[in-house]
This record gives structure tokens, sequence and C-alpha cells, in this order.
């Protein structure tokens, strides 16, 4: 008889006060009781519709029978299969869209804890097991990836485990992409992300850092060097602005500076490590996404009064609900309905305050968003001294700038099927250089269906 | 690792190093640049490319000691090696086309207008160079310089050399003297360049200048190095570093290089600190 309780394992958390001052992760993880207990409430349904909702296929109910049996290791392996990166999908998918969503558990109650189950597997493996897997003997093909996030990991290592060798080239001086350099560390600690990355050079993966493709090579170039195929997995780089007065003035970060500074920088531990960030007493963040959150959570726990400023309401913010939970809980205010319209500036060119206007929601839009509009003479100024914008992000214009037989969309994206098949032959791309900014998990099926191609059409 | 490869003092401050980057000698241009980290608590920094060696895989950059990682920096020597060094960065400068040119170099700007004017001189370009220092003492690379253009012009602020006042002064007196130069290209400290577009805009002379500001990847990701050229925001490291001078919001630029102020000066302690007593000293 399995576990019928309605309500799903809570997590367990550093408390929110105390966490609010800290860089330490907030999700302490499933014990093994917990996890035993929790993976008891599935019910290994015939048909799994989980695993319909998972973007990589992940056979959720095998590897949930596994930690019901106390074969933590084993759980592990049966998700490796499919995901190469599990510890970190357990903690940033949003399971509650995808596998958690379609579990019948959620039809009278709470689904089961899937995100915090495959999480526990992944951790026991790292701590206490084996992250080794198997590959194919090398079948004599090459490739290169560009780019290490998400995508490219994924890509490459997929071509690894079918024997392929792979080399894959990173920009920065640390592979990982967003997340190493967006994802802070109380959400996704950066040693685990390490080991993620140590277990795909396991495979035998190559990685060149500090190599900018697109600058130091082209795609081009690295097919004369013998590459059957490229994947680009880019990512969007491009920080937007929202094109009001003032956004040049000091104290004004992009949310991608602001977080790089941060996470892959560590100004945190500043002076220690050498890059600083300069956050006032008072912050607002523009944008109510993830890296909104992400952003005001991270200039919290710098000693900052945070505000999100967002222009919808809080049903429309495209963050998830735990990380706008999360958010409220250690103290960040929430100025909804509100839409920033100048920032202003002091005599030295700094942040002194923001004007913003009051919004009310009008008529749905083509995505079927409420837009807002501005209420007449409800202006007001928000004082702060510093402004994070966080409203999203544009491909980045080197490898398309530096690859003119590549087509791209009129909005800067790779044109690619849903394979990852460009226009271009032997050029594959996915993730964010393709759709524009979305999840980690979603560029990972991108780099996983496009090695598939690769290993297809060179079978 | 990147090794350094040689370095050679210029005069108190400015330093020139050798580095060991194939990948980046491969396809470096005048007016490209990199970013280069020295260890693992390092901060990444962006200095203009002041030239290459592709048969030899070496890069060599040109830097001042202004900041506690450029002095971190100095304190190496031949035979240790950089963490990270990555590029080549930014769009190359624009040579075709270009017969008559003025290349302003101030301070470190030197350094940089050095291979822009080299570029051109060596494309068959008549180039004027216009060099200034604060004193004679301070003067570097002048063989280097000669070489590099048809006409060399060294000013010092104290007259020491025997030429006295600013950069402005000798490129006004050539336009005054109805010289005609297809582009003037200033290369140097953010004021320095801004009175060099001051002076040429009446004369209605294109003038390029290479901008500099804080950034930290270098490929379009920071939007730190964000620059207001006629009215647009641009990204110095994907859209420039050259942009058109006479477009660029000067009082931004110099607002915006002044962000980090406070605390690069307490970096600065840090270097400064006695490793036995942890105690702060001034530097003298």
């Amino acid at each position: 008889m399995p576990n019928m309780s309605l309500k799903k394992n809570p997590m367990p958390e550093q408390d929110a006060v105390v966490r609010a001052g800290n860089f330490k992760e907030v999700a302490l993880g499933y014990t093994r009781e917990i996890a035993m207990e929790e993976a008891d409430r599935c019910l290994n349904c015939k048909n799994a519709p989980c695993v319909t909702g998972c973007p990589v296929n992940v056979p959720i109910p095998n590897f949930i029978a596994k930690i019901k049996e106390g074969d933590f290791q084993g759980a592990y392996e049966v998700i490796r299969t499919q995901n190469g990166l599990p510890a970190i999908c357990g903690r940033v998918c949003p399971q509650e869209t995808q596998c958690e969503s379609k579990c019948v558990r959620g039809i009278k109650g709470e689904a089961v804890g899937i995100g915090r189950l495959e999480r526990f597997a992944a951790d026991y493996a790292m701590n206490e097991g084996k992250v080794s897997v198997e590959t194919a003997p090398a079948c004599g093909k090459k490739a290169a990836v560009v780019g290490s996030g998400p995508a490219g990991l994924t890509c490459a290592a997929d071509l690894a485990r079918a024997g392929w060798d792979v080399t894959l080239y990173e920009a920065l001086h640390t592979p990982g992409g967003v997340l190493m350099y967006g994802i802070p560390e109380f959400r996704l600690p950066k040693a685990l992300v390490q080991k993620e990355i140590d277990a795909i050079r396991a495979l035998g993966v190559k990685i060149v850092t500090n190599a900018v493709v697109g600058r130091a090579m082209t795609v081009d170039e690295l097919l004369e060097e013998g590459n059957d195929a490229v994947f680009i997995g880019s990512g969007a780089g491009l920080p937007n602005f929202q094109k009001i007065p003032g956004e040049s003035l000091c104290g004004v970060y992009s949310a991608n500076e602001f977080l790089t500074r941060i996470n892959l920088m560590r100004a945190y531990t500043f002076p220690q490590h050498d890059t600083p960030v300069k956050v006032g007493s008072r912050v607002a963040v523009i944008g109510g996404g993830n890296v909104a959150m992400d952003a005001a959570r991270c200039a919290k726990r710098l000693g900052a009064d945070v505000t999100i400023v967002y222009r919808r309401g809080e049903e429309e913010m495209p963050a998830r609900k735990e990380e706008i939970h999360h958010a409220k809980e250690e103290g960040i205010h929430f100025r909804l309905l509100t839409n920033p319209m100048e920032i202003l500036g002091d005599e030295n060119g700094f942040v002194r305050a923001m004007t913003c206007v009051e919004m009310e929601l009008g008529e749905p839009d083509a995505k079927g968003r409420r837009r807002p509009v501005a209420k007449p003479g409800s202006e007001f100024e928000l004082p702060v001294e510093t402004v994070i914008v966080a409203i999203g992000n544009s491909p980045n214009p080197l490898i398309k700038k530096t690859t003119p037989d590549l087509p791209t969309e009129k909005w800067g994206g790779i044109t690619a099927d849903e394979n990852g098949r460009t226009g271009k032959a032997k050029v594959y791309a996915g993730g964010d250089a393709v759709t524009g900014a979305a999840t980690v998990i979603l560029a990972m099926g991108a780099g996983k269906k496009a090695a598939r191609a690769i290993i297809e059409d060179n079978a | 690792m990147f090794p350094i490869v040689k370095k050679r003092v210029l005069n108190d401050t400015v330093t020139l190093m050798e580095i060991q980057a194939p990948l980046v000698a491969r396809k470096a241009q005048p007016g490209q640049f990199i970013i280069f980290r020295i260890d693992e608590e390092g901060e990444r920094v962006p200095l203009t490319i002041a030239g290459y060696d592709r048969e030899k895989g070496t890069v060599t950059i040109i830097f001042q000691k202004v900041g506690y990682t450029t002095e971190k920096l100095d304190n190496l020597n031949e035979g240790d090696a950089l963490l990270d060094f990555v590029g080549p960065l930014g769009e190359p400068s624009h040579t075709e086309g270009i017969t008559r040119a003025a290349v302003i170099g101030g301070g470190l700007g030197v350094a940089i207008a050095y291979p822009q004017a080299k570029a051109l001189h060596e494309a068959g370009a008549k180039v004027d160079l216009i060099v200034g220092f604060r004193n004679e003492d301070l003067i570097i690379l002048q063989e280097e310089l000669a070489a590099a253009c048809t006409d060399l012009t060294i000013m010092t602020d104290d007259g020491s050399n025997g030429h006295k006042g600013f950069v402005t002064q000798a490129l006004e007196e050539k336009l005054k003297a109805g010289e005609q130069y297809d582009v003037v290209i200033a290369i140097g400290p953010l004021p320095m360049m801004r009175a060099v577009c001051n002076l040429t805009k009446p004369y209605g002379v294109k003038t390029i200048v290479s901008m500099n500001p804080i950034m930290i990847d270098g490929t379009g990701m920071c939007g730190g190095c964000r620059v207001t050229v006629g009215g647009e925001t641009k990204f110095a490291c994907v859209d420039g570093p050259d942009f058109d001078g006479h477009l660029v919001d000067w009082d931004e630029a110099i607002a915006r290089s002044r962000m980090f102020r406070s605390e690069e000066a307490k970096a600065k302690e840090k270097l400064h600190k006695c490793r036995l007593t942890g105690e702060a000293r001034s530097h003298a």
C-alpha cells in the first residue's frame, strides 16, 4: 500500500531570516528517510504520464522505485541514462509545469516531489556513491560544441557517450554558462555544478575555456578542422534595457552584470575576490521572472532593502511560484502593477531615485496576458541607489555576424528545426540561441535532441 | 595558463609584456582588445592589444599601474603566467580607404595609438602621430613610434623635451595650417579624447576614439560597457571599442568610469597590507 498522504514531504530549508544574510543553499535536500517516504507516494503508473512532461524523458517511476527500495545509487544510474545533469535539474527545473503537472497524485492533493527526489538521488551519488557512466567505444567521429551552458553540456555528454570525440568551447574562463554566471550559489551551489562538469569531462569531453567562437575562430573554421558536426549553444546573453532615460547612470546594472559579478566573479566576498559590486541601501529590481528574483535575493544578501518593480500583477509573473515565495519570505517588497519611467541621478551621475507610474490591467494580448495600461496622474518617485534591469536577454550576435550562411530569425535567434538542424550543413543549434531566453531544462532537451540528430545524420 | 615570455619596463608606471597566447595571436587585429585574469581570485580586466606575432603566438600588452589589478600584474615577471587571457575581442579598426590620418595618443593611450598608426602607415597612409606625456622621463617607445608614422610630434606638459603643451595644441596647429585629414584617431584618457573631438568638430574632420569602459565578459553579456553614441546605447565590447567621437556622450562616459572608484581604493589597500602585521600602509 503506497503512502496516500495528499501532501508532498516539505523540503527542509534554511530559516528565511538567517538565509537572507548568507549565500549558502536555501533548500537543504531530503534525508534518506524523507526520500523513501516521498518515493512511496508514487503509484508507479503503467503509462507514466510524468515522463511525457519531462523534456529529457527521465524514466521517472523507475528511478523512484529504486529510491523506494533504498537503492539510491541505482536511482541515480536510471536518471543518468537520460539526464546528464540531474543534481542541477533537481534544483532548477520548473517541475510544477513539467513532470509534476502530469502526476496522477496531483489530481487530488499534491504531486509526488519528483524534482526533490531527483535531487536526492543525484546528491547521494555525488557525495556517497559513484558518478561514472559507461561510454561506447570511440566511433572515429568528431564534434565541436560552442558554449558550455546546459544545452552544450548535454549535447557534448550525449555525443561523448556515443563514442564521439567532443571539444567544448567556452568564451568565459569557467565552463557552465548560466549555471555558473547566472543562477546564484544559494539556489545552485557552484561546487555542485563543477562536479557535474567534471563528470562530463570524465566522459572524455575536452573543454577549451577562454575561446570566443565568432572572434578567435569561426564556425566554418571548426568545420575545416575536420569536425563532422558543430553544435551551437551560445545562449541568449545580450541584456535588454527598457530604453528609458537614466539607464546609463552609475548604479544601474543589467541583471547579467549584477549576477555575473556576484556568481562568477564572487564579488560578494570582495575584497577577498578582486571584483567589486556596488549595492546601495535601497535597490529596485525591474522585472518579474526568475532572473529578477535571483537578482533581488542576491541584493538582499548584500544587505540592501529590495523592491521588485513589475508592470503586471503577481499572477502574470513569469517566475516560478517557489521563487516568488522564497523572495517574499526573505523580506523582498513587491511593487506590482508599477512601471518605471525614468531613473534619476544625483550631481555625480549616481542613481538617487526612479520615477514610476501605476498600471492597471487592460485587454489580454496575443499571448493571453492582460496588457498593463498606465493610470494617468499616478506617477511617483521611488528612492533607490541601485537599479537592476531584469527584463530579458537577446541572442548574442557574434556567431550570426561571422557565419553569413547560417539562417537566423529577424529577432536574432538561429533558425533550427525541432531536432536542432539549422539551414547550414553539419551545423546544429539549440537552447536559448534558438528559442530566446527560456529554461535550463528546455536547453538541455534541445542539446539532447541535437545530439541524437547528429548521431543519426552521421550513421 | 598563459606564460609571460617578455617583460619590459617602459617607465616608472608603464610596462610592456608579451604573452604566449596562440589562439589570440592568430586572429588579432589593430583596435581589438583582450581580457586577462591573473589568478582564481582575480578580476577580468580589458586591455587593448598593442601588438602580436602570429608565428611566435604572442600578444603584446602595455599597461599602466593605475589600479589594484594592473599593479598586481606589474609584480609578475618573465616565466610567470596569467590564468586567463581571452581574445581578440571587439571590432578591428577600419583602415580601408584612409590615405591621410592623424593619430593622437595621450599617456598610456600612446601604447594603443602606436599599433593603429603602424597599421595605417604600413597600409600606405600618410600618418601624423602626435603623442603627449607629462614630462620627458615618461616618454615611451620613441623609436617604435618614429618608425610607425610619417611625422612624429612628442609633446610634454612641462616642456622638458622642448615641445611644451598638450596634444591638442599640436593638432590644432596642423589643422590651422590646412592639413586635410581623412580621419583623426584619438586614444587616451577620456578628457583628452573629448578635447580632441571638441577641437576637430568645427573642422568637420571625422574623429574616431577608442573607448575602454568597465566590462566583465567582453562578449556582449554584461552590458557594463555601455556607451551612448548618437543617442543610442552601444556596447563597447561588441559594437566598439572604436566609435565616432563626435557622437559620444562624454559626460556620461566619464561619470561611468568612476562607478567603482571607492571599491578600487579598498582593493588597493589590500595590495599594500603588510603580510607580517596585517596593517595597511600607505603607498609611497
